[in-house]
């Protein structure tokens, strides 16, 4: 009997079980096979706040809250976890191409501003994007662009892998490879079936990413989101040339260029499409020409989970105590406060009323 | 856009084979390869060279691949040399790149005709200068004509060796030593294999047999018998250290070593397909899974050659002309040349195979290989060695997060010289039989192409 | 490593010089940067970007990638795979390429 399980070890399910595993005795992650869809494998790895919560500040908040903590959040997890993780938080970037998106972003921003009181997030002309990059040329229709001195990037493999590892260290245990095929509740109680064994725990999370919903759906959980696709493109090892992220290009530490992110829908394929990979790359060049000639060495696609708001689910069941759900796009981003703040209130500690906002009751409401 | 019938995919002996068949019969076909002339690995150059000194030193086999060429460059199908294919959808919406810049092809069918590559034989120090493959070394034998400046070491084990050290010595060049890794093997066993194939295939067994006795006799040293091979060095390659299963250690002094351990089907594309595949216990090699046709788990795509499973050149042939046929069936067209019939390929297939058995046990590969010391570079890019994946093993849930998480087949090669050792560590590490493995998903593209190459799709509009 | 064999062809006249590293290195109409690379007393062709080991080609067949080098006005590309033309200008690659205005 466990105090806690955690359903699903992408980069979601890896934070809280590592977060849990400081306040609880004893904590099992379960994580599916190698096989399952995981977008934790699969994402871009911005560390990002400055386009998040648009007529939503409480997600506005959150993902700045996280931001925030993510600088102590990296050296903790590097020494939990002793895996370096590849963090930076230079601030980061949104390229503007033409006068259209640029009066876009700068709509944002002013409707950002409104929401809170000093957001951190300005606008900067094409001349200050020239001196952030010096190494570089920009192309010739780059008006301008957004910057955040919050943001940041990181490797996300490495997070994941940290997380796990640093989960391990805790004390938790991991059961890797296997599925939870069902949950029952008997006598206040959770029995997760797997294959061939039943694990019992007081407390259940389900953080399977797309695979939540039919878990929660019997414990009382509904969590409403579709799918969207996202390809992604990673060049060879250049020499550094770009000292900032930005949402669609980034080097990571060992040099490699991604080029990001597409945004279909297409349901649960998981193809990658030549298409894609020609208009990343296109975009890719009006923003900095001089790539033209670096070589793409591997494309790919995880699909995202995207709720009606695009805001995380944290959900609560009231009718079972102890079940829970979280769901999210931007896992990566929200990983410092999974670890810290969402793990410590499902331990039990403080207050549920903060997280409450994030139910997804609140697209009932909406819909009332 | 280009809409052909019929795209094939590499002209060797079976995608220039599956060609002439299909492009005499009418189809539209287009036949798009990496390499600057046709003929594929075994007939590399061979227009050039056929009929000179070079040539007649190569041998006979080699020589009778102008033919082939011959006929495919005048069958009708629109040929694309030094082109690439870097990524088919399972659309097959095909994207090359080669002079022509980069292009769309969209096929009503697919060949896959790409060939093997030799295993990849991870020993200690292969990446040093100095390192390479007989493959390596026989391309420079038929162009341009290259041989090691000085008497070579080779170490391995397949008919590749044998058959590059002839050539080598036939062309002027001198064998200081040969390592043989072949593990000995039964005779009972090996000849119980070969059977009545061996009363048949008498001629290609003699021819094999006198290899080994010219080797015994040309080279300065034979060494049966190596169970473990260390190439020293340390900007570049300044010896080698074997051992004999005798348990005898010896060191020599060379700047140049080729290894080779026998050849894989070329799996890249047919695997980022999502093709099924599947273990080979008898060849030691994944390959795709195919009916008598070569059609595989997708629809519209087939393969033929060695990239459908090892199988040499002349039943690459033949593979080429059996799939050419089944194609022209399903488009409703039938062959032009009278003798071109299904039955006769069937017996000309089986007679081509005869032999095979034979030679996947006499040359199969030794266990060090899928099993080298914690010290051993397994991922060549990423220079990753196989303390590095067994220490990841443990905290991963199979290759595609192992991959993930170690880097091990995301560099430029992606994969091509890591996988197989990668999909053997995690047999071992969990005590699974490679049936039970598979490798790590393949991701496109195929070959890494520039990001002005994939830009040039949208900018004409192609890609919509 | 290798040196050419005299054949009744290869002469003088099916020649052309290309530039490794600056240097002047003949090589023979047809064949590809990687052989030619091959008969200087140099052959390596690049350092790795991650430990800055040196390589040199492998496989000659393009499944390696070891023969990486920089060619003027095409990038960073397979060696094995890239045929000589008189004055092709071809550098070994030292760690991660570099990118910026001049290259
Ligand atoms: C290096 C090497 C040397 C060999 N030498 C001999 C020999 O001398 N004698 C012998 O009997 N056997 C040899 N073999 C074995 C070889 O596999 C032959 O049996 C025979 O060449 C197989 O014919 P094939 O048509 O199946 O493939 P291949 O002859 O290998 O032809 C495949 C063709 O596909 C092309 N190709 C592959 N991928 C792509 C792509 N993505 N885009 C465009 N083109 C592509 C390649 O350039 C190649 O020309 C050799 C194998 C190797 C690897
Ligand atoms: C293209 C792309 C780019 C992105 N870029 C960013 C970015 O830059 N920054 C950012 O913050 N976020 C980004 N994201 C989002 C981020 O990747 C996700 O929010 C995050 O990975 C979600 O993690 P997860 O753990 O919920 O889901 P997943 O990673 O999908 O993990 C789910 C896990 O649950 C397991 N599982 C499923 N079913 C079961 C079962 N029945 N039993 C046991 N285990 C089970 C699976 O094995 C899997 O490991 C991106 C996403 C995509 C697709
Ligand atoms: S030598 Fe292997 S790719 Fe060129």
């Amino acid at each position: 009997m466990f105090d806690c399980v955690v359903i699903g070890g992408g980069v979601v399910g890896s934070a809280i079980a590592y977060g849990l595993a400081s306040h609880l005795d004893s904590v099992l992650m379960i994580d599916g096979r190698d096989s399952e869809p995981r977008a934790a494998q699969a994402n871009f790895g911005l560390v990002w706040y400055q386009s998040k919560g648009v007529g939503m500040p409480a997600y506005q908040r959150l993902s700045r809250l996280a931001v925030e903590e993510w600088r102590s959040f990296s050296e903790e997890i590097e020494e939990t976890g002793g895996i370096p993780i590849e963090f930076a938080g230079p601030g980061g970037l949104t390229f503007c191409l033409g006068d259209q998106e640029l009066e876009a972003r700068q709509t944002i921003l002013s409707r950002l501003a409104g929401q809170m009181e000093r957001t951190e997030i300005g606008m900067l002309s094409r001349h200050e994007l020239e001196r952030l990059y010096p190494g570089i040329r920009l192309g010739k229709d780059v008006t301008g662009g957004a910057f955040s001195a919050l943001d940041g990037h990181v490797n996300p493999l490495r997070l994941l892998m940290a997380l796990q590892q640093g989960f391990v260290n805790a004390g938790g245990t991991v059961h890797r490879g296997r599925r939870v095929d069902g949950i029952e509740v008997c006598g206040g109680q959770f029995r997760l079936h797997l294959k061939r064994s039943v694990v019992h725990a007081a407390r259940v999370v389900i953080a399977a990413g797309e695979a939540s919903r039919v878990l929660a759906e019997p414990l009382g959980m509904t969590l409403p989101f579709t799918l969207q696709r996202g390809q992604i493109l990673v060049t060879e090892r250049v020499g550094p040339v770009l000292p900032y992220p930005s949402d669609r290009i980034r080097q990571t530490a060992g040099g490699t260029i991604m080029i990001g992110g597409t945004k279909e829908n297409v349901g649960r394929d998981t193809g990658t499409t030549a298409n894609a990979a020609a208009s990343l790359a296109a975009r890719a060049i009006r923003v900095f020409p001089d790539l033209a000639r670096v070589s793409a060495v591997r494309q790919w696609s995880g699909r995202r989970v995207i709720t009606p708001d695009i805001a995380p689910i944290y959900e609560r069941s009231s009718r079972f105590p102890g079940a829970y759900a979280c769901i999210c796009h931007s896992g990566v981003t929200l990983a410092a406060y999974h670890a810290r703040g969402l793990a410590k209130r499902i331990a039990g500690y403080g207050s549920w009323d903060d997280v409450q906002k994030f139910s997804a009751r609140r697209f009932d409401v909406q819909a009332a | 856009m280009l809409k052909p019938d019929l795209l094939i995919v590499g002209a060797g002996p079976a995608g220039m084979s599956a060609a002439i068949v299909a492009a005499r019969a009418g189809l539209k076909v287009v036949v798009v390869d990496e390499q600057p002339t046709p003929g594929g690995q075994i007939w590399r150059g061979v227009e050039a060279n056929a009929g000179t000194s070079r040539g007649r030193a190569l041998g006979a086999q080699y020589c009778s691949g102008l033919a082939t060429v011959r006929a495919f460059r005048e069958c009708g199908a629109v040929y694309w040399p030094s082109t690439r294919v870097w990524q088919i959808e399972p659309t097959l919406g095909t994207y090359v790149t080669g002079p022509g810049g980069t292009r769309v092809i969209t096929p009503r069918l697919v060949l896959i005709a790409t060939g093997a590559q030799e295993r990849p034989a991870p020993l200690r120090g292969w990446t040093l200068a100095g390192v390479m493959t007989v493959g390596a070394a026989q391309i420079l034998l038929k162009n341009p004509g290259s041989v090691p400046s000085e008497a070579v070491w080779i170490a391995g084990c397949g008919p590749l060796a044998l058959l590059y050290a002839h050539q080598l010595v036939r062309m002027g060049g001198a064998v200081a030593g040969f390592l043989d890794t072949r593990p000995s093997t039964p005779l009972r066993e090996s000849l119980r294999l070969a059977g009545r194939a061996v009363l048949r295939s008498s001629g290609e067994l003699a021819k094999g047999a006198s290899w080994y006795a010219e080797l015994r006799h040309r080279a300065g040293r034979y060494v049966p018998g190596v169970v473990d091979l260390q190439a020293l060095g340390t900007d570049r390659l300044e010896g080698v250290r074997y051992r004999t299963a005798a348990g005898r250690v010896e060191e020599i002094r060379t700047s140049l070593l080729l290894i080779h351990e026998g050849v894989l089907p070329e799996l890249h594309t047919v695997r980022s397909l999502g093709c099924e595949i599947q273990w080979d216990a008898g060849q030691a090699a994944y390959r795709p899974v195919l009916n008598e046709w070569g059609e595989c788990s997708h629809p519209d795509i087939l393969i033929a050659g060695d990239a459908a499973g090892i199988g040499g050149a002349e039943a690459a042939v033949h593979r080429g002309r059996l799939s050419a046929l089944r194609i022209l069936q399903r488009l409703g067209k039938v062959a032009a040349e009278p003798g071109m019939t299904e039955e006769n390929c069937r017996t000309a297939l089986a007679r081509a195979l005869a032999l095979r058995p034979f030679l996947d046990r006499v040359f199969r590969p030794r266990g060090e290989i899928f099993a080298p010391d914690d010290d051993t570079i397994v991922c060549r890019c990423e220079e990753l060695r196989v303390r590095d994946l067994r220490a990841a093993l443990a905290g991963s849930v199979g290759p595609n997060q192992l991959k993930a998480f170690t880097r091990a087949g995301m560099g430029p090669c992606q994969g091509r010289q890591c996988g197989l050792t990668v999909a053997a560590l995690i047999a071992a590490a969990e005590g699974r039989q490679m049936s039970d493995v598979q490798p790590f998903r393949v991701r496109p593209p195929l070959k890494p192409v520039r990001l002005c190459d994939l830009a040039g799709l949208a900018d004409e509009g192609l890609s919509s | 490593m290798f040196r050419l064999l005299e054949d009744d062809r290869g002469r003088m006249e099916s020649t052309v010089t290309i530039e490794i590293d600056g240097y002047p290195v003949i090589a023979r109409i047809g064949e590809t940067v990687a052989s030619a690379l091959l008969r200087e007393g140099a052959s390596w062709s690049r350092t790795t970007p991650v430990s800055g080991a040196r390589r040199a080609p492998y496989c000659m067949m393009g499944v390696c990638f070891e023969c990486l080098m920089l060619v003027e006005g095409e990038g960073l590309v397979r060696a094995c795979q890239t045929p000589v033309r008189d004055g092709l200008k071809v550098e070994r690659q030292m760690g991660p390429r570099k990118v910026g205005p001049s290259c």
